[in-house]
């Protein structure tokens, strides 16, 4: 018991920034399901953060006021924002997001109540290891429930074959609005939880890398099953750690051997971690390329 | 009046070498529909290693830059083999192709850390002799008119290139239908590692021109200018070369302009990306797109 305190101890932020970061792979886990790629959860995370950390260091709110607060903030932007841009594929709909995060990165250094370019500071530090999980538990579970149920089928749909989906009767338009915004307010809420966590929030703290980042830790993990993007997340960010621990030392070697890690995954496990826990329909063989048009 | 001619000329320099960059980018997009997200990295080293082949080699710069332009097309034979080719056949090839890029990115930024250090440096003075003139209350140097020369000229050998010769034309081929390329007896596999070998061949040009433009290169220049290309190939069309170029001068322009305008460089980036925005949502095949908006 000793012993586990003295992890906690030492690794405590680590175990918090891991719950954090889970919490954001799932979030984009819920557009993916979709077969929609979205570079605006890390700007849904800002809004999030943002919008909270302002409620409670103007306003003085309680946490769970703020906490929700950001959620809602987040999800009535994804909304707005989901219905234009979802009509984008692929790419597209890539770029289009990337361009948004951009915007409320430049607006989070131009605005006045958000701080600026130093941040808003002065966040009380009162988000605790077990909130993070127990979010982090609700969020997977819900996942894991919305994969068996319509909504979920009909993602799957979307994503297969958007065409034939729309043939069969799927609502595309309602089923990617509902997933982007659910996502979006996920994302909101770890953003405010981290808003929580470390004392003062940046803009930088949610631009295009972090965009990436979550990207990474969904095709690291695994898109196709709700654990999948908390794998991916749990190993990416204890990676350095992890690395220090074995004795890599800091600075460019590190940072080399976190690319080539990242490499062997993508190259030799097309499933991500998650095809080693179970077997899942394998997609590494392309049966014929599809035709471009 | 002078002064917003000044800043268009400005944005002329800058918008030529944002253009450099952007056609490497969306060559490999073109013909593979996939994004390269190496290829900032690519830029930076290519600056890097121009820097040290004057520095610590004692080379001219005339000798260095296609050296390094060199080296930096080798660097794209190398995210081709490692990153690209092994998943060309994988069904979700556009994601995971993102991730390996990514990856190659991520050991390139290491490189450059480990081989040149973490501070920014500089050509030494005197790499390139620069004359200063002034033509109607405008300045102009030499050196910007050179890179603008060089970037125009590389991107005209590319354009003719791709329309003329032989291989340019394979290019195209496997572009438009790679099956049908393979049917008629192209070197498939080939013909995508060379266009990533020009592909990178241009972005550490582009590099380069940048360090001597700004008299300062770093590691991280690439993060920079990764999103400004990713910018400049929506505006002017994914997979267009006229329009990458056409879309780094407006980009460059609407950099300058912004801050000629509001009095503040705050808002320069706010403008160009609302624009990408709309543009993504009015237009999505970009200015000089192919009008394919279905991923297949």
């Amino acid at each position: 018991m000793e012993q586990l305190a003295q992890f906690y101890a030492v690794y405590g932020s680590v175990i918090n920034f891991i719950g954090i970061n889970a919490l954001l792979a799932l979030s984009l886990n819920f557009t993916l399901a979709a077969g929609m790629l979205s570079l605006g959860n890390a700007a849904f995370a800002g809004i999030g953060g943002y919008t909270a950390g302002i409620l409670t260091v103007h306003l003085k709110a309680p946490l769970i006021v703020s906490l929700c607060g950001g959620s809602l903030m987040a999800g009535v932007v994804g909304l707005l924002l989901g219905m234009p841009v979802l009509r984008l594929k692929g790419v597209f709909l890539a770029m289009a997001t990337l361009a948004f995060g951009e915007v409320v990165r430049i607006a989070a250094v131009n605005l006045d109540i958000t701080g600026g370019a130093e941040g808003l500071t002065g966040i009380p530090n009162i988000t605790r290891t077990w909130m993070i999980f127990l979010a982090l538990a609700l969020a997977a579970y819900f996942m894991a429930t919305l994969r068996r149920s319509r909504i979920g089928w009909g993602l799957i749909s979307i994503r297969e074959d958007e065409t034939a989906a729309a043939c069969l009767g799927v609502d595309i338009t309602y089923y990617k609005v509902v997933a982007f915004t659910i996502g979006a307010m996920v994302a909101g809420f770890a953003g405010a939880m981290y808003a929580h966590l470390n004392y003062l929030i940046t803009p930088r703290d949610f631009g295009f890398f972090i965009a990436v980042d979550l990207l990474v830790y969904n095709i690291v993990g695994g898109t196709r099953i709700w654990y999948g993007p908390i794998l991916g997340a749990a190993l990416l960010t204890a990676l350095p750690e992890i690395l220090r621990g074995v004795g890599v030392a800091a600075g460019p070697v590190r940072l080399a051997v976190n690319g080539v890690i990242l490499l062997l995954v993508i190259l030799f496990l097309p499933n991500g971690l998650a095809s080693l826990f179970t077997r899942l329909r394998p997609v590494a063989v392309k049966t014929g390329r599809a035709e471009r048009t | 009046m002078n002064l917003l001619a000044q800043q268009l000329v400005n944005g002329l320099f800058i918008g030529s070498v944002y253009g450099l960059f952007a056609v490497g980018y969306t060559l490999v997009f073109g013909v593979l529909d996939i994004l390269n997200l190496a290829h900032a990295a690519v830029f930076t080293l290519g600056g890097l290693s121009a820097v040290w082949l004057v520095q610590a080699a004692g080379m001219s710069i005339w000798l260095a830059f296609p050296l390094a332009t060199l080296l930096a097309g080798g660097l794209g034979l190398l995210i081709n083999a490692a990153a690209f080719a092994p998943l060309r056949r994988r069904a979700d090839s556009q994601f995971s192709g993102l991730i390996s890029s990514i990856a190659m990115a991520i050991i390139f930024d290491a490189a450059a850390l480990g081989l040149f250090g973490a501070r920014s440096v500089r050509f030494p003075p005197g790499t390139v002799k620069v004359h200063v003139w002034q033509i109607a209350g405008v300045t102009i140097t030499s050196l910007q008119v050179g890179i603008v020369l060089v970037a125009t000229l590389l991107m005209l050998i590319l354009t003719l290139f791709l329309q003329r010769s032989r291989t340019g034309k394979a290019i195209r081929t496997v572009a438009e239908n790679e099956r049908a390329a393979m049917l008629l007896g192209v070197n498939v596999s080939g013909i995508i590692a060379f266009t990533f070998f020009i592909s990178s061949a241009l972005g550490g040009a582009a590099g380069v021109l940048y360090g001597l433009y700004f008299d300062s290169l770093a590691p991280d220049m690439g993060r920079a200018i990764e999103l400004k290309g990713l910018a400049v190939i929506i505006l002017g069309g994914m997979g267009s070369i006229p329009g990458a170029i056409l879309g780094g001068l407006a980009f460059g322009l609407s950099e300058v302009l912004t801050v000629a305008v509001s009095g503040t460089s705050n808002l320069r980036d706010a403008v160009a990306f609302t624009v990408l925005f709309a543009i993504l949502l009015l237009r999505p095949s970009g200015l000089l797109g192919r009008g394919k908006l279905r991923e297949a």
